[in-house]
């Protein structure tokens, strides 16, 4: 009610404030804290456009004046969400990034600028098959690099009964790694990128000697050890953030242009992305279905024991699965420091719960399953944006997958488990 | 020089401090689930957020008296609790942790998102709730106590009232746990087909651990923010680990272990980032900045989370013989 | 496990339950759980699948069959453990097709489990205690008051005292339940059964993993049981037991019964024999790769002691 009777007011102010000589300013003389700006295109100010502003239970609107300039007083030293309003921009005009909304804090002064920055375009009233066509192959690519760290949680899962908590870490350390090669060190990106998902093999290799291989010998229960992989995820979080600070960095070649195909818009690293999924993918189901060591690994998914009976080496199949795990979360990192866009220290741990949604969606310790259970979660998340606020999405996919364990516990490709 | 007197102060303060109860409590509620009952509940954060939110949205929102807002939010994770277990309580255990682990997560993108904002105050969360609760307060205005114990009326209000309810909740506890209702509790912790054989209806009373550990866990929210802001940030699944690495070190299955194991936790890592900090300050430490030494404390007790459990799985006020979890 | 195992005192057999033939099937006279069409399938293979079967009341009876035959399905079908595809039952002529098992046992079928789940870290009282019906201080609300329900808990512990004595596990009260040898857990799980005065207990595989010292003592229980008046059913792999105990014995093939009657007559049975004999090694691949060997085993071990 409240927030009604503001906006009312704010609306009998603006109008009253359009028939006055002012249109730039709005409340400026009823409060101290102040928001301005100023709507440019190539240097020329733009008339009339709408800005509106929103927050701690205020709001307002105002249009530019000749100059293109406008104020917003505000009641108080909060966090306001600033609004250009682009069917107001002329035609051929669009807010060409950071978006046509804007976060404003005020820092030491009393009076903030916001700007918006306009470049040409068409501002596309995009259909909604467009949309959802451009939010579908969207869905796919992310969907194709949780895949890739989905089946190598599932294959630890699969092996050793791990819930791997910090599976996280290791999709972290494959980005952060690239950073650093490539950034820091100067190696070509493809370079670093090689050598980075090498080195997670190796931090792979590494997790399962140095903990979990004694841990195995040493005869500690499933949950013990969940709650082992907890601790290790927090610790090697803060680790990273020890070394590479709070901040997000970027990977050279991120934030290309798009190229369109028809209502697609997509830039040449989401093609290779995309593409290099596919691939690994692909590689990956050929190593577990027609390679020894594959077919091995499957088996001891299907029953350490009778595998172990059998002559499989299975410390020696489990070595090999945290290898290719850490390998997989390695690129997966990178990808998704692609994705995001950015590399900083918890991007992995931001995706966690997908990737845990996604091999549970397709039955645990499935490989297949997770890659299944990830582009259903990809495609999800970047669906579910057309009806949902963008700062809801994961919700969508944490929904799913409480209602398919509801109405599926044992997966989408999962087993039924024989009871007794 | 470094100022040994501050740092211990400011770690002796944390002993009885509102902060150090709430995280009592709320690691109580999860000894009932984990210790007891032998679920694996990730979710306690969005117990705790629904506490929070529930009292200050109540207060704030609707301009509830102080009991009806308590009583809203214990409403709201009884039903959150039902929500997460009518689907998972009778699915594999591993199951639950990743429901309530998402369900949490759920609960904290809904307070966060911009999309309630007028309610749910968004990223900056609610503050100006404690009016009524500070109004009940029968101490005369003043400063009170000695040495770093030292507060004013509203900090020793919040501060027995918080204690009084651990004390409380402990008790109760204590009591059902030693009942046979408990005995129930624990056999299905050890084996619930075995309990189900006995004629109990397990998945009933997994629900009813489910909701009491749940309570609990709205309760801590509750006094978690009485000295400070809801803020949605705070409720991020870190918070359930914390709480985890308490109950851990305090003993999954003992009563005074999530008591004793907060006040060690904060106690020690009020210690340790005060005496890193000033080490920073004093050029101890020069290769490390005074942010990466607020770091530090997180990785200690990540690391303390896997000792803990590898090493001494019991706890510290665990039975040597009744290795709460080890199977 | 030892080859003479023989009750204490000779089992005084019930005979004369059945009516007509003893045919796979047949009626019995009093029948405590009556079974029709019940069928069970685990991706596409088909675990149980019963058309009728009568359990007598009153009485010892085996189940047996090879490996794989469904025993232990068709057990966790008719406790509540597992749910039928198709099929429904009665228990003292109350239907309890798809009843949830907890409530099963309230009706006073109990039943024991083939890896035996004693409850490790609760003293074998509190083991004991947890096995008693309609008990005031399990209401989480009453659990509270204890002036409510300590009457009851002392009464059980009475009577859970003087069950422990019988089954010689009266020492060791106090201590974990993990303690106990594995021997000892099986006495400890039947005693829990007892608390709760069942009419029919269930054993699933009492003999498995049984110190020979204790078989003897096991048998005497089991045979106890009959003379407090309960029925028993239970599955068994071991001839000697099903013979010397038994009253009737059930045989199950490929998820089917297949022969049932008195132990003696059973065992002459040419379909009992073949289903021993001719089972596949194959398709048990990855239960026991020995099955075919000890089937073997179990057949000559039957015919010799005809002889």
């Amino acid at each position: 009610m409240l927030s009604l009777g503001l906006l009312l007011t704010a609306v009998t102010f603006s109008t009253l404030g359009a028939g006055a000589a002012h249109a730039d300013e709005i409340n400026t003389d009823q409060y101290d804290y102040v928001l301005s700006g100023n709507v440019q295109f190539d240097g020329e100010p733009i008339e009339d456009v709408l800005i509106s502003v929103d927050g701690s239970g205020y709001e307002a609107e105002v249009v530019t004046d000749a100059d293109g300039k406008w104020r917003i007083g505000v009641p108080e030293k909060e966090t306001y969400t600033v609004a250009l309003d682009e069917d107001t921009l002329p035609k051929g005009v669009v807010v060409a990034k950071g978006g046509s909304e804007i976060e404003a804090e005020f820092g030491l002064t009393k009076v903030k600028s916001v700007n918006f920055f306009l470049g040409e375009g068409e501002r596309t009233t995009v259909s909604f098959f467009d949309q959802f066509v451009n939010r579908f192959v969207n869905g796919l690519n992310f969907g194709l690099l949780l895949a890739l760290a989905a089946i190598g949680m599932s294959l630890i899962f699969g092996t050793t009964g791990l819930s791997n908590f910090a599976h996280a870490e290791m999709i972290t350390f494959g980005a952060l790694a690239t950073l650093t090669l490539s950034v820091t060190m100067g190696l070509p990106i493809w370079i670093a990128i090689v050598v980075a998902i090498v080195l997670s093999g190796a931090l792979g290799y590494g997790l399962d000697a140095a903990i979990w291989k004694p841990l195995r010998k040493k005869g500690v229960g499933l949950i013990p050890l969940m709650i082992v992989s907890i601790g290790l995820s927090l610790a090697l979080r803060y680790i990273f953030q020890l070394f590479y600070g709070g901040g997000t960095s970027q990977l050279p070649g991120s934030g290309m242009a798009d190229l369109k195909f028809g209502p697609i818009s997509l830039s040449p690293i989401d093609l290779w992305s995309m593409g290099i999924s596919v691939v690994v993918l692909l590689a990956v189901s050929y190593f577990l279905l027609r390679t020894r060591i594959g077919k091995a690994t499957r088996a001891v998914s299907d029953n350490p024991s009778l595998a172990s009976a059998s002559g499989i080496d299975v410390d020696g199949v489990i070595r090999i699965v945290w290898i290719v795990g850490g390998a997989l979360a390695g690129l997966s990192g990178v990808l998704w420091a692609y994705f995001r866009p950015g590399v900083s220290w918890d991007m992995g741990f931001q995706i966690l719960l997908l990737v845990f949604a996604a091999t549970t969606l397709g039955g645990l310790g499935t490989a297949f399953g997770a890659l299944v259970g990830s582009i259903i979660v990809g495609l999800f998340v970047e669906l579910s944006t057309l009806w949902l606020p963008s700062d809801l999405k994961y919700v969508g996919a944490l929904v799913v997958l409480i209602l398919v364990l509801l109405l599926r516990p044992q997966g989408i490709l999962g087993r039924k488990e024989r009871i007794g | 020089m470094i100022d040994w007197g501050a740092i211990f102060s400011n770690a002796a303060v944390e002993l009885i401090s509102p902060t150090t109860a709430a995280y009592a409590l709320a690691a109580l509620g999860l000894a009932v689930h984990f210790g007891y009952t032998g679920l694996l509940n990730f979710g306690q954060a969005g117990f705790m957020a629904l506490g929070a939110y529930g009292y200050a949205i109540s207060t704030l929102t609707f301009g509830f008296p102080v009991w009806a807002s308590v009583l809203v939010g214990i409403g709201a994770s009884v039903v959150f609790a039902l929500i997460l277990g009518i689907p998972t309580l009778r699915l594999r255990a591993d199951y639950l942790a990743i429901v309530t682990i998402a369900a949490a997560e759920i609960v904290r993108l809904l307070f966060t998102t911009n999309t309630f904002q007028p309610v749910t105050g968004s990223a900056n969360g609610l503050s100006g709730y404690k009016g009524g609760f500070a109004d009940l307060n029968p101490i005369p205005a003043g400063t009170y106590g000695f040495g770093p114990f030292e507060y004013n009326a509203y900090d020793w209000w919040l501060r027995i009232v918080a204690w009084t309810i651990v004390i409380l909740a402990c008790l109760f506890t204590w009591q059902i746990m030693r009942s046979p209702w408990g005995r129930v509790i624990k056999g299905i912790r050890e084996d619930e087909d075995a309990v189900r054989a006995l004629g109990k209806n397990v998945y009933a009373y997994k629900m009813q651990s489910l909701i009491l550990g749940g309570v609990f866990g709205t309760i801590a929210g509750m006094i978690f923010v009485l000295p400070r802001a809801v803020v949605p940030s705070n409720y991020q699944t870190s918070l359930t680990f914390f709480v985890y690495a308490i109950l851990l070190l305090g003993g999954a299955a003992t009563i005074l272990g999530p008591v004793i194991g907060s006040m060690i936790f904060w106690v020690l890592l009020s210690f340790f980032s005060g005496f890193i900090a000033r080490a920073v300050e004093a050029g101890w430490l020069p290769f490390m900045s005074s942010i990466q030494a607020g770091q530090l404390r997180f990785i200690l007790v990540g690391v303390a989370i896997m000792l803990i459990v590898i090493y001494r799985p019991q706890g510290i006020f665990g039975n040597k013989k009744e290795l709460a979890f080890v199977k | 496990m030892s080859n003479n195992t023989v009750p204490t005192a000779k089992p005084v057999k019930t005979v004369g339950m059945h009516i007509g033939e003893a045919v796979p099937g047949c009626k019995k006279k009093d029948p405590i759980l009556v079974v029709d069409g019940v069928s069970r399938t685990f991706g596409g293979l088909k675990a149980v699948d019963v058309e009728h079967l009568e359990i007598p009341r009153g009485a010892i009876t085996a189940l047996i069959g090879p490996n794989g035959a469904g025993k232990t399905t068709l057990f966790n079908l008719l406790t509540g453990f597992d749910k039928p595809d198709t099929g429904s039952w009665t228990f003292e002529g109350t239907s309890i097709g798809g009843m949830a098992a907890f409530k099963v046992a309230r009706m006073g079928q109990v039943r024991t489990f083939q890896l035996t789940k004693a409850l490790g870290l609760l003293t074998v009282m509190d083991n004991m205690l947890l096995g008693a019906k309609a008990q005031v201080g399990e209401n989480l609300f009453r659990a509270v008051l204890p002036f409510l329900w300590r009457q009851q808990e002392a009464h059980n512990k009475v009577k859970a005292l003087d069950l422990l004595a019988r089954f010689k596990l009266d020492t060791k009260k106090d201590d974990y339940a993990a303690s106990l040898s594995g021997g000892q857990r099986k006495l400890l799980e039947m005693a829990r059964a007892l608390m709760s005065d069942p009419t029919l207990v269930m054993l699933d595989e009492p003999m498995a993993g049984v110190n020979p010292a204790l078989t003897q003592s096991l048998l005497d229980h089991i045979l106890n049981l009959k003379a407090e008046g309960m029925s028993v059913l239970f599955v068994e792999h071991d001839m000697h037991m099903v013979r010397h105990i038994a009253d009737w014995v059930i045989v199950m093939a490929e998820g089917k019964v297949v022969a049932e009657g008195d132990p003696h007559e059973v065992m002459r049975n040419q379909a009992v024999i073949d289903a021993y004999l001719g089972q596949h090694h194959d398709e048990d691949l990855g239960e026991d790769p020995d099955a075919g060997q000890q089937n073997v085993g179990a057949i000559k071990e039957l015919l010799d002691d005809e002889l």
